[in-house]
């Protein structure tokens, strides 16, 4: 495939998903609002069904169908309301990077079902970070970037030239060599799910139906693996005789001629070009993002409530299913209109306008995880000043909701100077004496800010781990004085405290900062901060400063 | 509508099939906990499940799926109280539903239209005998958790707001799949699942090429495809069928219990529901397998997805809970 420019390679997507709505499930675009996306907005009438509008904060009545509550209570009648879901046609899921994973859940559902023929969600996030959750991302083939400036607008495609394709699609065949090219490829790719494949093997044969043929070429297995894999890739290429056995079975095969498992080896090479030409920038940043974790209240994050939590005031609204009614506002909010509404002595008469919806608000707590080095020679300083900036949050944390507790490592082990705590008193009490001296277990200091990051997350808190040290690890997790294996440790655990997403600060209190520290901050995900020479204030406000308060 | 992907033509992944296998042939094991990353088959499977179970005698109409006519709750107001088969119930329980749809609430319907106080059963009564599914487990709510946790110790749900009070059996095994990178799930409902399988992708070119030919297979030559492997699932299913009634002559011997006993004592599994369920679990295998005496080989297949998820968590442990388990089992019943 030639490489085309971010115009032609999106109209291509949706031709392709045009042409095989059902098999390809498809596409999520990423683009601002502006006119390149209201062009681009032309091209969805090449859709073979209507398009039907989603939001990210429907509820289940509205996608699933229910009593119409509203038109129930004005007319007095039992009205029932058909949901999207029950619709024929294509769904336009805006600000998809809004969508709730609750609601992802269930339109990945619906596309599993086949309720829900073909989704076109467009992300309109801006930072890396908000996106269009996993579960509905996995399920559309396509991902495009619509970041072109607007005279790259191009010509929309074709509305006969698809639905000749689509005639054809059901004659085109499929050799073996197809399914391991796209199979190999997805694997050099390190991507692990047999969704992308399946994709693939679509999208050539929607590409081949598009152009004509009978049977797939290896243009089109380029076209589609550039547009289907390689925004899912995990690596770039993995030696592919390295890891796996994947070559060796093939020889069982009785078809397994030398000269055509050449040609496939190659195909693939070629393959794997056009698909590392056609990665967007930035994407190979993204690959150390894998474990962004799910925005679910189960892991005690933070969460707007409309169940449980504080009461907040009641307010207007309509019933949804999703929300609880409050009584009494709702009487409230009727009784001034009863004469007017003629009701009968005995009887309230309610309309759907009175209705009170209750709101909750459920915010969990932080933990702030002070993890300070007490090694060396100026542990008693770093301590000392690690003890007052713990104060210093203290003091206004009733303010924040924020919980303390102060981890020390020094020797061969650490311990927990400080439990969890909002108590000023009980710091101040504990906090006395401090030991400091010896060699530096940071790999123990992070596995018992790691263990404290679980039980907070048990008890419903978030947790942030706050690491305080000037130096490298010279102690090992099993406490030997090596080097090495002190700072493999270390990052071991350091990617662990990574992959369970807890917020990290590492603060580097050495006179120069040290490279190795900066590492690990950047293998936890999180933030890294030279503060030389700093106090107990200085390291609060740099703190609260991170923490936005 | 189409019917869901058949279970046998699910290639590879034979753990978490064996597992699903294993609960259908003894409900009491107490569920599934599938964890692995996307696009590997869990819910594929979850929902072929349903095809493949052997049927129930229910009484028709019954919202709480009774068997026996006197079983039926009085609220349900039944006339006719004939039985008949019916498809064992799969119920999906989505991610962000309501305590009122679980456990059931004032049936808003009939109270705006014929002004009847009158009950409106939840999932919890639907899935009675049979399975609730629960996808992306780990992001649950807790407060849908708590509850879960509630009926599922007690196999009742006890409904008492809005001036209803009801109760009923809700006894059902859960089924869960997550993406473990997303979230982990809380101790307590780890431990109310039996089985605990962990997924990942296959490993060679032939089976994810397999893969894919049979997913397009199933896509493009739907009828031909439903037919060759339903047949598959009719095996399948004469299977369970035949292991249910096998298990009640399965004797666990002495030895038995004591390497069960030894085995959860080297691991450190918190709490006793870790020997029944490895002790339920090893005897259904042997069922399934048609053995007639419980042995150490069908201790060792099942101690893995019996016990890796009651392990307690160490954070050097690269290998996994699923490894030190067949470490530990490996040292123990050589």
């Amino acid at each position: 495939m030639e490489s085309l420019d971010a115009w032609d390679r999106a109209k291509l997507a949706l031709t392709l998903l045009a042409i095989d709505p059902t098999g390809l499930g498809g596409l999520v675009i990423r683009a601002r609002n502006g006119p390149v996306r209201d062009a681009f907005a032309e091209t969805y009438h090449a859709m073979p069904q209507p398009i039907i509008k989603f939001h990210p904060a429907m509820d289940d009545d509205t996608l699933f169908g229910g009593v119409d509550l509203t038109e129930t209570l004005t007319r007095g009648l039992l009205t029932l309301r058909k949901g999207l879901l029950g619709r024929e046609g294509t769904a336009l899921l805006s600000m998809a990077e809004r969508c709730e994973p609750a609601l992802a859940v269930r339109l990945a559902m619906a596309l599993d079902s086949g309720q829900l023929r073909s989704l076109i969600a467009i992300d309109e996030g801006v930072k890396p970070d908000e996106q269009v959750p996993d579960a509905l991302r996995e399920r559309l083939a396509f991902n495009i970037h619509l970041d072109m400036p607007m005279n790259a607008i191009g010509l929309l495609p074709d509305q006969s030239e698809i639905e000749i394709a689509r005639t054809r699609l059901n004659a085109i065949s499929t050799h073996d060599e197809t399914l391991e090219a796209i199979v190999s490829l997805s694997a050099q790719l390190g991507i692990s799910s047999a969704r992308a494949p399946i994709f693939a093997l679509r999208a050539a044969r929607a590409h081949a139906a598009f152009h004509g043929r009978l049977d797939i070429k290896s243009d089109d297995i380029e076209t589609a693996a550039a547009l289907c894999l390689a925004h899912r890739a995990t690596m770039l290429s993995a030696p592919p005789n390295q890891d796996e056995p994947e070559t060796a079975p093939q020889d069982s095969q009785d078809q397994g001629d030398d000269a055509g498992e050449a040609e496939v080896q190659t195909l693939d090479d070629r393959i794997l070009e056009a698909v590392l030409a056609s990665l967007p920038d930035g994407l190979l940043d993204q690959f150390k993002q894998k474990g962004t974790v799910g925005r679910g209240s189960g892991a005690g994050a933070k969460n707007r409530s409309n169940r449980r939590g504080r009461p907040k005031s009641s307010r207007a609204g309509r019933l949804s299913g999703r929300n609880r009614l409050d009584l009494i506002a709702t009487l409230r909010a009727a009784a001034p209109w009863q004469k007017i509404r003629g009701a009968k002595h005995g009887r309230v008469k309610i309309t759907p306008s009175d209705f009170r919806i209750k709101q909750y608000e459920e915010k969990s707590d932080r933990l702030l995880i002070f993890a300070v080095d007490a090694s060396g020679s100026a542990a008693i300083a770093r301590l000392a000043e690690a003890k007052g900036a713990v104060e210093l949050l203290l003091a206004d944390a009733y303010s924040r909701r924020d919980h303390v507790c102060l981890i020390s490592f020094r020797g061969n082990s650490s311990e927990v100077l400080l439990p969890p705590t909002r108590s000023l008193v009980q710091t101040k009490k504990r906090l006395a004496a401090l030991p400091g001296g010896g060699g530096t277990p940071l790999a123990s200091g992070l596995v018992e800010a790691l263990g404290m990051s679980h039980q907070a997350r048990n008890h419903g808190m978030s947790p942030c781990i706050i690491l305080l040290t000037d130096g490298r690890a010279n102690i090992a997790l099993d406490g030997s004085p090596d080097r090495m294996k002190a700072g493999a440790d270390a990052e071991q655990i350091a990617r662990q405290i990574c992959a369970i997403g807890v917020e990290t600060i590492t603060l580097d209190l050495g006179n120069r900062p040290a490279n190795f520290l900066a590492n690990l901050a950047s293998e936890m995900n999180g933030i890294y901060m030279p503060l030389p020479r700093a106090d107990a204030r200085k390291v609060s406000g740099a703190v609260s400063t991170v923490l936005g308060n | 509508m189409k019917q869901p992907f058949p279970f046998s033509a699910i290639v590879g992944q034979e753990e978490m099939k064996l597992s699903m296998v294993l609960t259908a042939i003894d409900p009491s094991i107490g569920g599934v906990l599938v964890f692995g990353d996307r696009g590997t088959g869990k819910s594929t499977a979850v929902r072929a499940l349903a095809a493949l179970l052997p049927e129930i005698k229910k009484v028709e109409g019954c919202p709480v799926n009774s068997e026996n006519p006197d079983e039926v709750p009085d609220w349900a107001e039944l006339e006719t109280k004939s039985t008949s088969l019916a498809p064992t119930p799969v119920i999906d329980l989505p991610l962000g539903v309501t305590e009122d749809r679980v456990t059931g609430a004032l049936d808003i319907e009939k109270a705006l239209s014929q002004g009847k106080k009158a009950f409106q059963p939840g999932l919890l009564a639907r899935a009675n005998r049979g399975y609730l599914y629960i996808d992306e487990v780990n992001l649950l709510e807790d407060h849908i958790v708590d509850l879960l946790l509630d009926v599922a110790q007690s196999g009742e749900n006890v409904v008492e707001r809005e001036g209803l009070s009801i109760r009923h059996a809700a006894r059902f095994v859960l089924v869960g799949s997550g993406n473990p990178e997303e979230g982990e799930l809380r101790p307590q409902l780890l431990d109310r699942f039996g089985l605990s399988v962990e997924v990942a992708s296959p490993k060679t070119v032939q089976e994810r090429v397999e893969v894919i030919k049979r997913r397009d297979a199933f896509e493009t030559d739907y009828e031909a495809f439903m037919v060759r492997w339903k047949a598959e699932d009719a095996l399948v299913r004469g299977q369970i069928e035949a292991a249910r009634k096998a298990l009640i002559q399965l004797k666990s011997s002495d030895e038995t219990l004591t390497d069960i006993a030894e085995l959860c004592l080297n691991l450190g599994a918190d709490g006793l529901r870790g020997e029944l369920t490895l002790l339920k679990a090893a005897r259904a295998f042997a069922a399934y397998r048609e053995d007639t005496a419980i042995g150490r080989d069908h201790i060792r297949a099942v101690a893995p997805m019996a016990l890796r998820h009651r392990l307690r968590r160490d954070p050097l442990d690269d290998a996994g809970s699923g490894a030190r388990v067949s470490r530990v089992v490996e040292d123990v019943l050589s």
